[in-house]
């Protein structure tokens, strides 16, 4: 589904990615785990095409993506949920659900049923305005705004950030309930341990700006193996 | 005779806000949706207006000549915003330079290729019984409101509106959503062009036009924006209502037009200086303390 091969890419003239090779197959939930400024959220910015890569090539679905657009890369059927929610403040819920609609152009699905199955609380707030809304929300929001379009796969910059631990193990719930009802594949970067373990099949670490390791499933139910590649 | 001077007033006020909301919403579309001050914004109203002249000049009927202005003023923006304008997005003091350059290369090139007079438009529909003016006025203000209202619908009820509001919001998430933003700005921009010149194109019969008829509407169009605030339509709608208000008042008292447009004036600074973010940031501080309290 998606392929990046020694993928680089810099701020300005300081580099940030260096060579990094990542694999996601269709279905998988895959995480990138790492410290702060180790280049995760630069990773995800760049698979989206917020940011230009240097050198290497992104592949999504057999395509090379590496030059294309966010705009196209959305189309082509890539949700992403930004760092900080980044929901349309002014926007209400129901218009920010519906800048959605355009993600995955080859998909006339829209999801609209399945989000406000997840998440009730966006359809009993429709009509408010999205920044009047609490952290929590505001991730339920932007979560389902990404799916509304029916994404292939969903790329996620640090859900647990700003959410509290008790909403946090919900969001962990529900991308595994999106990733096996709806066939969505995720990848996502983190450094909350408990969604690392408990929502990744299989991950990567991170460390300035290269990968360092993947681990599996089993090393991934070891505290030890993951604390390793974060602040905890 | 109280019952015709209140009918006077009453029309007074209309000319004055009709006048204000033409002259101000193209400018206010620009800024309040892409944050580009358009110091051309009176020489795209300059546009407007000669083509709307020379199209009338050339036998077109009047609505198509003015049609005419409108379609080649957004055309006329499309081209500067493809050029020149995209590439100075965030960037707003660059922005008023440049536009600023635009404005006076424009006015002296009209100079140079039509001199310093274009032919005049007779006032369409005659004058007005009872009241001291003619009922073309009446129309300008009936389009007027037409115009916030149209804009209202668009903005708001539209996929285009929601996706204009959400790329002025945040770019970078609307693209990742894939919103061609590229293309949301060149929309929006067309629009600021295309209302800028439909009121050059309805002041064409009541105004005389020179080479310098853009700087005509500049004033009451950038205190309105300031005055207004954020948000665009509403506060295109609020900043005209109250400017013209005092505007007419003093008008109406002193029976000169010049007191009312200082006393406007005097209001538009007194405004600022009260409600720095202008009408609509006020109203929506508010607002927001009210829901903190409730």
């Amino acid at each position: 589904m998606l392929e990046l091969i020694n993928l680089r890419a810099s701020y300005g003239r300081t580099p940030i990615l260096r060579d990094v090779d990542v694999t996601v197959d269709d279905g998988e939930i895959v995480g990138i785990m790492g410290k702060n400024g180790v280049g995760k959220t630069t990773l995800v910015k760049a698979v989206m095409g917020l940011l230009e890569a240097d050198d290497g090539t992104i592949t999504f679905d057999g395509e090379d993506v590496t030059d294309e657009s966010a705009d196209v890369r959305a189309r082509r059927g890539i949700g992403y949920i930004p760092q900080g929610r980044d929901v349309f403040p002014e926007l209400t819920v129901e218009e920010n659900l519906r800048m959605g609609e355009t993600i995955n152009e080859a998909s006339s699905d829209l999801q609209y049923e399945a989000v406000y199955d997840y998440f009730p609380i966006l359809e009993e707030r429709a009509d408010q305005e999205a920044g009047t809304m609490s952290g929590g929300q505001q991730q339920m929001l932007a979560i389902g705004r990404a799916l509304i379009g029916n994404p292939d796969l969903l790329l996620l910059d640090e859900p647990s950030e700003g959410v509290q631990p008790s909403i946090v193990q919900d969001l962990t719930r529900d991308l595994t309930q999106v990733n096996e009802e709806l066939g969505t594949t995720i990848l996502f970067v983190e450094q909350n341990l408990h969604v690392v373990q408990n929502l990744s099949e299989r991950c990567y670490a991170i460390d300035k700006g290269t990968i360092v390791d993947e681990l599996g499933s089993e090393r991934l139910a070891s505290r030890d193996a993951v604390t390793e590649y974060l602040a905890v | 005779m109280a019952g015709v001077g209140l009918l006077n007033f009453g029309f007074e006020f209309l000319e004055i806000f009709a006048f204000i909301v033409l002259a101000t919403v193209g400018l206010a579309v620009i800024f309040g949706m892409m944050g580009i001050i358009n110091l051309a914004h009176g020489e795209f109203i300059l546009v407007g207006a000669y083509a709307t002249t020379f199209a009338f000049a050339a036998g077109l009927p009047l609505p198509l000549a003015m049609l005419t202005g409108v379609v080649l003023t957004a055309v006329f923006g499309l081209v500067l915003e493809r050029l020149i304008i995209r590439h100075l997005y965030g960037r707003l003091l660059d922005s008023m330079v440049v536009t600023w350059g635009i404005s006076l290369v424009m006015i002296q090139l009209v100079r140079i290729a039509f001199g310093n007079a274009a032919p005049g438009i007779g006032i369409p529909f005659g004058e007005l019984p009872v009241v001291d003016g003619p009922a073309y006025y009446l129309v300008l203000g009936v389009l007027a409101v037409g115009v916030l209202g149209g804009l209202y619908a668009l903005f708001m009820w539209t996929d285009f509106g929601v996706r204009a509001r959400a790329t002025m919001q945040d770019a970078e998430t609307a693209r990742s959503m894939g919103i061609d933003t590229d293309r949301m700005y060149m929309s929006t921009f067309a629009i600021g062009s295309a209302l800028a010149g439909f009121t050059g194109a309805l002041y064409a019969p009541v105004m005389t036009i020179t080479p310098q008829y853009g700087t005509g509407f500049l004033v009451e169009a950038f205190v309105a924006v300031v005055v207004g605030g954020s948000s665009v339509i509403v506060g295109t709608l609020l900043a005209s209502g109250f400017l013209g208000s005092v505007n007419a008042v003093f008008t109406n008292v002193t029976e000169s037009t010049f007191i009312g447009l200082v006393a406007m004036l005097l209001a538009a600074i007194v405004t600022i200086r009260l409600m720095p973010d202008g009408i609509t940031g006020f109203l929506e501080t508010v607002r927001q303390r009210w829901g903190e309290n409730r």
